[in-house]
């Protein structure tokens, strides 16, 4: 648990890619019927390296995400557990229907990986910033939705789901996240981890708004305020009892999340408070807009995602 | 011919009258896009596939997945005669609480092997089941039928690229080319051109057929099993309401609300393939 003040948060030895690669070989050596998907992105999520070692078990479907996504449920219905991978918006805005009917309707087993999410696609710019990847997810019945904030994280969750039936869905970024586990970290559905203990507000955050939250406490703390963090990795299901108990310990909470405000995380704080325990509130995220190109950076400055913007909508509810 | 025609004629009418029968039960529904497709499962379900109703999951089994899903009852039609479920369950059809919808849910029908329905995403699917057993060196065959209105769909060819390029020879599309859609001729709303030469464009073993005819439809399927490096395609030259004349010839037959004179008209098919039947001594159905 990280508690002291003017602490600085370093990028992780390893990227999220190289994590994703990894595992996904680890998972593919150790079973047969795991098989990765991709659709023209190998590359840029590194799977490349890879496939010369599990060639039968990677698939690079062309640039065809609704057929990708119906080629994995045809594989999930043959015993095969698929992995399906591209950039957040491809695999949820462009193949919604198909993960929705041929993947979740048809209740078949599924996992799903969108990378490059929100401010973090930088220079692919507008028509490749997802937004709204996780609201769609959250929407389909028993979807398992996760946003995962580090490298560490994304391995544990990509193993764990091996073994899990079903539709998962995981959103990470590509490049290199801000270390906050250690290696022998575990991670369960539907909890969400405390990183830092306050008792004035509870910050909830996911992706790479956790680092940005405890940048955000520190600075309150210099003012005199005590900040709760969350790592609230699992969106849905989402942990209930945390949410209500921090909730009502703090009686503030603001959500922190790289997506729109409408469907993701902020929705899901705000849907657990409005019927358990209603508090006063703030969302930081994006808000009737769409992406552009940009340094994430100047994005999260432009969006409104950064540490201090946080500390706004704190002090607004304090 | 090294099949019993007049055994798979007799299996035809069965399924041809059940789905009549269902489908009047309920009172609406796809008529059209049922009964062009009939000869076709006759040949697969009564000949070529291999399945085993005590065992829909049978892991050696052949999967079917009817992308054009709004031909539902057709399948529903097969199943039940080939005793994945009792008759009777047919006469449920849409009901309230049934185990026929409309369009086949793997969840809910034993015998469906692909929940399908929205159009173009049946075949994706079929693909990858494709690909599953020949990355496991398998012998299933997977068979697929979609709907001439249905290519309309960009999925569907995506997913033909796919196969062909993972050389699946044992998929076989059988394309329902009944030149109809819900809002009119295939001609007039999105001109499809010519299938076969579109298909052998995209790589398949690409063969033309009678699709009323249930020998055509056989011996294609057996040319198709002959070669080893193309997935196959079957044109079937079909008819809405194929089978029942006057059904055949209304204009407006994909899905049908019947009317007092299609009420009459359906009764008296229903009547006729009954005699039919019973002249064939085959009315136990």
């Amino acid at each position: 648990m990280i508690q002291t003040s003017s602490k600085t948060y370093e990028l992780d030895d390893i990227e999220m890619r190289q994590m994703y690669a990894s595992t996904l070989l680890e998972l593919a050596q150790n079973n047969p019927n795991v098989i990765a998907l991709e659709a023209d992105l190998m590359s840029a999520i590194s799977t490349n390296k890879i496939i010369g070692k599990i060639p039968g078990q990677l698939i690079n479907s062309g640039i065809m995400e609704a057929n990708m996504m119906g080629v994995a449920a045809g594989l999930a219905l043959t015993g095969k557990i698929p992995y399906v991978h591209s950039f957040a918006q491809f695999v949820t805005r462009r193949a919604f229907d198909q993960l929705f009917v041929s993947g979740a309707y048809a209740q078949l087993n599924v996992k799903i990986v969108g990378s490059d999410s929100g401010v973090t696609a930088e220079h692919n710019g507008g028509t490749h910033m997802a937004f709204e990847d996780l609201g769609l997810v959250r929407l389909i019945p028993n979807a398992n939705v996760y946003e995962v904030s580090d490298a560490v994280q994304l391995g544990y969750l990509l193993r764990k789901i091996e073994k899990e039936y079903g539709i998962h869905y995981i959103r990470t970024i590509r490049k290199k996240a801000v270390k906050l586990y250690d290696e022998n970290e575990t991670f369960e559905s539907g909890k969400g981890k405390v990183l830092r203990e306050g008792s004035d507000v509870t910050i909830i955050a996911s992706g790479i708004m956790v680092a940005e939250s405890l940048k955000a406490a520190d600075l309150l703390q210099e003012q005199g305020i005590n900040a709760t963090v969350i790592d609230m990795y699992s969106i849905k299901p989402i942990d209930k009892d945390l949410i209500v108990n921090y909730a009502d310990k703090t009686k503030a909470v603001v959500t922190a999340e790289n997506h729109n405000v409408i469907g993701g995380l902020g929705s899901a704080v705000s849907e657990v408070l409005s019927e358990h325990c209603p508090t006063r509130m703030r969302r930081i995220g994006v808000k009737e807009q769409f992406g552009q190109v940009g340094k994430a950076e100047y994005l999260k400055e432009f969006y409104k995602l950064t540490a201090n913007d946080i500390v706004t909508a704190v002090k607004e509810i304090q | 011919m090294d099949i019993d025609l007049r055994k798979l004629e007799i299996f035809r009418d069965k399924i041809r009258l059940l789905t009549l029968k269902e489908l009047h039960h309920m009172g609406f529904g796809h008529y059209g896009g049922s009964l062009s497709i009939i000869e076709t499962l006759a040949v697969l379900y009564g000949e070529v596939m291999k399945v085993d109703p005590n065992n829909p999951d049978w892991e050696a089994r052949d999967y079917f997945i009817l992308s054009k899903g709004h031909g539902g009852p057709g399948l529903y039609a097969t199943l039940a005669l080939k005793g994945f479920f009792p008759e009777e369950v047919l006469y449920t059809l849409n009901q309230n609480g049934t185990t026929l919808p409309s369009h086949p849910d793997r969840n809910l029908t034993p015998g469906v092997d692909m929940t399908t329905g929205s159009l173009g995403q049946g075949i994706s699917v079929a693909v990858g089941v494709a690909l599953s057993h020949q990355l496991s060196n398998k012998g299933n065959y997977t068979y697929s039928i979609v709907g001439d209105g249905e290519l309309n769909e960009g999925q569907c060819w995506e997913a033909f690229q796919f196969a062909a390029h993972h050389k699946l020879n044992r998929l076989f599309v059988f394309v329902d080319d009944n030149k109809k859609q819900l809002d009119g001729p295939t001609k007039d709303i999105i001109d499809p051109l010519d299938f076969v030469e579109k298909f052998k464009a995209f790589g398949f073993y690409t063969m033309k057929v009678n699709g009323s005819s249930l020998e055509q439809i056989y011996k294609a399927i057996q040319k198709g099993k002959a070669q080893t490096d193309k997935p196959v395609a079957i044109i079937l030259d079909t008819m809405k309401g194929q089978g029942v004349p006057y059904l055949e010839e209304k204009a407006d037959n994909h899905h049908i609300r019947p009317n007092p004179k299609d009420e009459e008209a359906i009764l008296t098919a229903i009547s006729e393939l009954e005699i039919k039947l019973g002249k064939a001594g085959a009315m136990t159905i």
